[in-house]
């Protein structure tokens, strides 16, 4: 159905030490869902393969043959610090995709909308956001955004400046910066407390497993109904 | 494939004589899984040996643990291309258990307690090539690496060395297990890169 | 190394079901016979990515299928048992294009 496409590495730009955005050239990309992702495949010489799938960060429309990836470098990981830091720009690899049809916000889609990402798990829910600041909507938008430190935001300069109706709520669970009136700590259920009703708010969950969990039995426990919660664990 | 990924080599390199065709040294021990960990408190393990008429024998924890003990050190080598050297076990040879019963059969199937199976021909599991192993370095075998016990056959790929194993069920034909029955080589001898069914 | 062994969800099998599915599969739904849990393929628990996935009911874990990727094959297993089918795949994707 979809096959492997070449992909050009045009733009790195560092999120964190250890976060960056990959801009590709992707020739007739057929556009993607807020959401949706892809999976990378490297090639070594003696013809050995590995594939990881990469969120897509931009929104469909945004760049035309241009892709936005998500790329968090794992210590002794076998792609993502080749992708981080040793692809060279100009070089190629190969990308399948717009995929999944389950995590994403269609623009049809309508309703407040409750974003909760753990560190680089904001990257899929970075494009849904982008795409509620670019339309016309004035349904409520949230994005609560854990994060270890200050230093590990990612897209810390567009996260200040976001449009009119966006919110968007940085939790620390080590280090919060100066003056912060929440402590350091893990999301609890007071972080929910003010956020757009359960009633007809739809929420989106990325980030490592257990904080997944975590995040997916506050919201259940907040009211919000499991057929309006939607996840994505990525390990 | 030279224009693509260029500087990417993936985890190979040369260890003469030591590391088999494809595969890559590591200090680590990378934990594989194909479900949640199960919790088997020995108080309720035991390990049975079923015969190819269906009859059976079977050691509590404490009856196990007072059969003869050996600590082999030996070279792993998993399918997804890792290889650790000079891994220090303890545990039972296999040879202990399956002296306990007549057999005709030719095959064994290795069953855990997560519903993971594995085939091997019986004569792969005797003559002190395989053990039930309860320690790793010295210590107790942690839940992730397959304890409170785990076969180790360490000159086949580690797939085949069943974690939580709790029994060995003797077979006159050979039954693919787990992996063997999507895609996986039925005998996996890393000498000859045997990952594959077609391999 | 993590102590314990970590999943993630179905969304990740998008790919390599996409392989040999024509509509995307991560929205079709499963009624799990174990547990009567319905869940989308999206939602499964997915183990690996080796040596395969195996992809489990969220709510009882009971295997719901199984994909080894190899070079120029692609194994789907359906539910917990064997009889695993093996697609081939092409040579060169249609799309790949040289310069």
């Amino acid at each position: 159905m979809h096959g492997w496409r070449r992909a050009r590495l045009t733009e790195r730009t560092k999120q964190t030490a250890t976060g960056r955005t990959l801009t590709f050239e992707v020739p007739h990309w057929p556009g993607h869902l807020p959401g949706q992702h892809v999976d990378v495949r490297l090639t070594a010489d003696d013809g050995y393969q590995a594939v990881r799938s990469y969120s897509l960060a931009a929104p469909a429309g945004a760049g035309g043959d241009r892709i936005e990836l998500g790329v968090q470098a794992t210590f002794g990981g076998e792609v993502s610090p080749y992708l981080a830091d040793d692809l060279p720009v100009g070089a190629e690899v190969e990308v399948m995709g717009p995929l999944g049809g389950w995590f994403v916000r269609t623009p049809q889609d309508r309703g407040p909308l409750l974003l909760i990402a753990g560190g680089s798990g904001v990257v899929p829910v970075m494009a849904m956001l982008r795409a509620r600041a670019a339309s016309a909507s004035g349904d409520p938008c949230v994005l609560l955004y854990s994060v270890r430190a200050p230093d590990e935001v990612w897209y810390a300069t567009e996260l200040d400046a976001v449009a009119e109706g966006v919110r968007v709520r940085l939790l620390y669970t080590r280090t919060a910066p100066e003056g912060s009136r929440r402590p350091a700590g893990r999301i609890t259920a007071d972080d929910l407390l003010g956020m757009p009703p359960p009633t007809d708010t739809h929420c989106y969950v990325c980030g490592p497993t257990a904080f997944v969990e975590h995040a997916g039995e506050l919201l259940l426990a907040a009211g919000y109904g499991p057929d309006r919660i939607r996840t994505e664990r990525f390990g | 494939m030279g224009d693509l990924s260029p500087g990417f080599h993936g985890k190979s390199h040369a260890f003469a004589g030591r590391l088999p065709p494809g595969q890559y040294p590591t200090e680590s021990f990378p934990v594989l899984s194909a479900g949640p960990t199960p919790d088997i408190p020995t108080g309720r393990w035991s390990f049975t040996l079923t015969g190819e008429a269906g009859e059976s024998r079977s050691w509590s924890w404490d009856e196990m643990m007072a059969l003869p003990q050996e600590e082999p050190t030996v070279d792993i080598h998993c399918v997804t291309r890792w290889s650790k050297f000079d891994t220090r076990w303890r545990g039972v040879p296999l040879d202990v258990f399956l002296d306990a019963m007549e057999t005709a059969a030719d095959f064994v199937v290795a069953e855990s307690f997560d519903g993971y199976t594995t085939n091997l021909p019986l004569e792969d599991v005797t003559d002190g090539k395989a053990w039930l192993a309860h320690s790793f370095d010295g210590f107790a075998l942690s839940p992730d690496h397959g304890g409170p016990a785990r076969l180790v056959i360490p000159h086949l790929y580690f797939w085949k060395s069943a974690k939580w194993v709790k029994g060995l069920r003797l077979t006159l034909d050979n039954e693919p297990g787990f992996w063997e029955s999507a895609g996986y080589h039925d005998y996996g001898d890393p000498w000859r890169e045997q990952r594959y069914w077609s391999d | 190394m993590t102590e314990h062994p970590l999943y993630v969800d179905g969304n990740a099998l998008a790919g390599p079901l996409g392989e040999v599915f024509a509509v995307d599969p991560t929205t079709a739904w499963r009624l799990c016979p174990s547990c009567r849990l319905p869940a989308t393929l999206a939602q499964l628990h997915v183990y690996g990515p080796e040596p395969g996935l195996t992809a489990r009911c969220p709510g009882c874990a009971a295997i719901a299928l199984r994909i080894v990727t190899q070079p120029e094959y692609l194994w789907l297993q359906l539910g917990g048992g064997a009889g695993a089918f093996r697609f081939t795949l092409p040579a060169v994707a249609p799309d790949v294009r040289r310069p």
